[in-house]
């Protein structure tokens, strides 16, 4: 799976191809050209000399937009997170960042008792505009480097939630969090980034995507229906976007035409595109590197089976990453996520 | 006379809401033990020095965060009191539609944020309104209080730095009451002052009397001048006590009977009376007709409380998200 699936592309969409990691920084950029009210908070973000983040997303923009709106920090997670959230309801728009999703746990309380709550507390009179972004995915960097946590996020009232799978969704999507009143959690996936030099991701793909030189936005709780099929709908995020879609593309040589979506964003999800896909296809299979048990793909599995029922044919499966922290060993973590080939597997055994 | 001294005007409307906070609590106390309230309620009676000489200080645009015991916090940053009195009856006039209640009484509007119950959830609410403050260019302030539980919170030692490192304006209020629910801040923290924990982050601080107004007033005007002026946070340590327990269900068991009796003779109110009676601001019957109105006024908000419509069930589901649509799917 070394090029993104061709199929993945609009062929409307005429731009330039850019990485994620590229179509992010567009992004940011762009919004803080348009607000001087966009400051960004993180580590290591906009050092002189340094690496622009993690995985290179804010690489140039201190330089651009200078220290005081590309604002970096001490290794105070939750310190900083609370501060984009007192920062929000002054009236700026913080776009704060963690440099791997796992360490979003430090900042719970920040997000989940603050950012979250305090709009409804307050009866409705506060707005809390921020984003916070977060990488996710399992990259041979041991269990603390690793998570895929998007589900304990969908699980908080108040935070809406993201995990854009390429450079068109990147960008439009991170746009339309940072101009949203209500604060986002953004996922991106390590393998997806498509950063460069030493930056660059062993195992990573190859993402690159066209994106329009014209501004766009996308509008949250709309998914997107990549691979139209007859016999199963797939219902995914992030990278196992593409191995669905290269799962797909080996169950057309075997008889069996995949439906893929793509879900784009967890919280609101698009459920009328989801049941009617599975009102037609009467099959469902839901993919995520989340973990199993109280993973996103559950409440999926929920929803239809409360909606759709009718029109199953078969059961509902879930393929997604064991009960368990993330392993280091390559061949363990090969295990761990989520395979093509366990994919098809799948679907094979609910098509039955 | 120094300028930044109280004028008997501005002394006598110090004395009036120091005495609307603790008649404001004493009045919650027992609509409280009627059972005309719901929830629970976490009083403040004793801490009112520190309440009304720190919003005294505070000005319009300026943003104050309070904690899980807010209601005094409310009262002196100027909320009238039948909005406050509306919430803790749960209905719909209250400063929070209702969906706040006691632990969070607030209004941004009227420059304080709904009080934030994770202990130090506040602190860095607060340095988040200073950075804005700082970005924006505004001549404003945060002022944020916690208790002395509040300081061996991580998030304390987190944000006070970053407030520190970047000069934001913002002054940190300890309102040390030496009780953390039941355990004994001595138990807890080895240094014997809150103020000493300023040196590990270079900033300025002050322990300060909680229970004289004056003192905490002009110990806030130095801090909030200082933070105004670009020279950043200052860690203000008010010693004060609650008289009441810890929350409706404690009696304080915990507390010898000698402190409890010997922060009695430090009342912050009966302290400012003596000395009022004896410089002639106040006369005993000043008093009695100022107690008679700040009756009235609870009076009227227990009324417009009790006779204003609860929410309806179902807002139960508005105000989580704002609704917004942006782009085309």
């Amino acid at each position: 799976m070394s090029t993104l699936n061709k199929a993945m592309e609009k062929p409307e969409v005429e731009g330039r191809k850019l990485s994620i990691a590229e179509a992010l920084r567009e992004a940011l950029r762009e919004e803080m050209q348009r607000d001087e009210r966009v400051i960004l908070l993180g580590e290591d973000i906009g050092i002189k000399g340094g690496f622009g983040g993690a995985f290179t997303v804010t690489l140039g923009l201190s330089e651009e937009f200078g220290s005081h709106r590309v604002v970096d920090t001490p290794i105070s997670e939750a310190g900083f997170t609370g501060i984009a959230v007192g920062a929000a309801l002054g009236g700026l728009r913080p776009v704060a960042d963690v440099q791997y999703g796992d360490f979003l746990f430090l900042a719970m309380d920040q997000l989940a008792n603050h950012a979250a709550k305090i709009r409804y507390m307050s009866g409705g009179k506060l707005r809390v505009p921020m984003v916070m972004r977060a990488p996710v995915g399992a990259t041979t960097r041991g269990a603390q480097h690793a998570q895929s946590l998007e589900s304990y996020f969908m699980h908080v009232p108040g935070l809406k939630v993201a995990c854009p799978s390429t450079p068109y969704d990147a960008k439009g999507l991170l746009k339309t969090a940072i101009r949203m009143d209500d604060p986002v959690v953004f996922f991106e996936h390590k393998l997806l980034y498509g950063s460069k030099g030493s930056r660059k991701e062993a195992g990573g793909l190859d993402v690159f995507g066209t994106v329009p030189v014209e501004e766009y936005l996308i509008p949250f709780g709309h998914a997107k229906r990549i691979r139209e099929g007859r016999d199963v709908t797939i219902v995914t995020n992030l990278l196992m976007v593409h191995k669905s879609m290269l799962a797909a593309k080996s169950l057309t040589e075997q008889g069996i035409e995949a439906e893929v979506i793509d879900v784009r964003t967890l919280v609101p999800l698009d459920w009328d595109m989801v049941f009617e896909s599975v009102s037609r296809t009467g099959r469902l299979v839901i993919v995520h590197e989340d973990t199993l048990t109280g993973g996103w793909g559950a409440e999926v599995a929920a929803r239809v089976a409360d909606s759709c029922i009718g029109y199953l044919l078969g059961p509902i499966r879930r393929v997604t990453a064991p009960d368990t922290p993330v392993p280091f060993a390559p061949v363990m973590e090969n295990f761990f996520v989520p395979s093509v080939e366990r994919i098809v597997q799948a679907v094979k055994e609910v098509c039955q | 006379m120094n300028p930044s001294l109280p004028t008997n005007e501005q002394r006598l409307d110090i004395y009036r809401k120091m005495l609307l906070c603790r008649m404001f609590e004493d009045r919650v106390n027992s609509l409280f033990l009627q059972g005309r309230m719901p929830g629970t309620i976490h009083q403040a009676q004793g801490q009112e020095a520190s309440a009304v000489g720190v919003c005294h200080v505070l000005q319009e645009g300026d943003m104050l965060t309070s904690t899980h015991r807010p209601h005094e916090h409310a009262v002196a940053r100027g909320i009238p009191v039948r909005f406050l009195m509306a919430e803790l009856f749960a209905k719909n006039t209250g400063c929070c539609k209702g969906k706040g209640g006691s632990m969070h009484i607030g209004d941004a509007e009227r420059g304080m944020l709904p009080a934030i119950a994770i202990v130090g959830g506040g602190i860095p609410l607060a340095t988040g309104y200073a950075l804005s403050f700082k970005y924006l260019k505004k001549p404003n302030i945060a002022a944020c209080f916690f208790g002395d539980g509040a300081v061996n919170e991580g998030i304390f030692h987190e944000t006070v730095n970053m407030a520190a490192i970047w000069d934001l304006p913002v002054v940190f209020l300890c309102e040390n009451n030496k009780y953390g629910a039941s355990t004994l801040i001595d138990s807890v923290m080895k240094v014997k002052k809150v103020s000493t924990r300023a040196l590990a982050y270079g900033i300025p601080s002050e322990t300060v009397d909680g229970n004289d107004v004056l003192a905490v007033r002009q110990a806030t005007l130095r801090a909030a001048d200082r933070a105004r002026e670009g020279r950043g946070p200052t860690l203000l340590e008010l010693e004060t006590y609650r008289f009441a327990g810890h929350s409706r269900s404690d009696p304080g068991h915990y507390r010898p009977k000698e402190e409890v009796a010997e922060w009695r003779k430090r009342d912050p109110i009966v302290r400012f009376e003596t000395q009022a009676l004896q410089t002639g601001l106040l006369t005993d019957s000043a008093i009695s007709d100022c107690r008679a109105s700040v009756d009235r006024e609870l009076d009227e908000a227990v009324a417009f409380a009790e006779s204003s419509p609860s929410p309806l069930a179902e807002e139960c589901l508005t105000d989580v998200y704002v609704e917004q649509s942006y782009g085309k799917a």
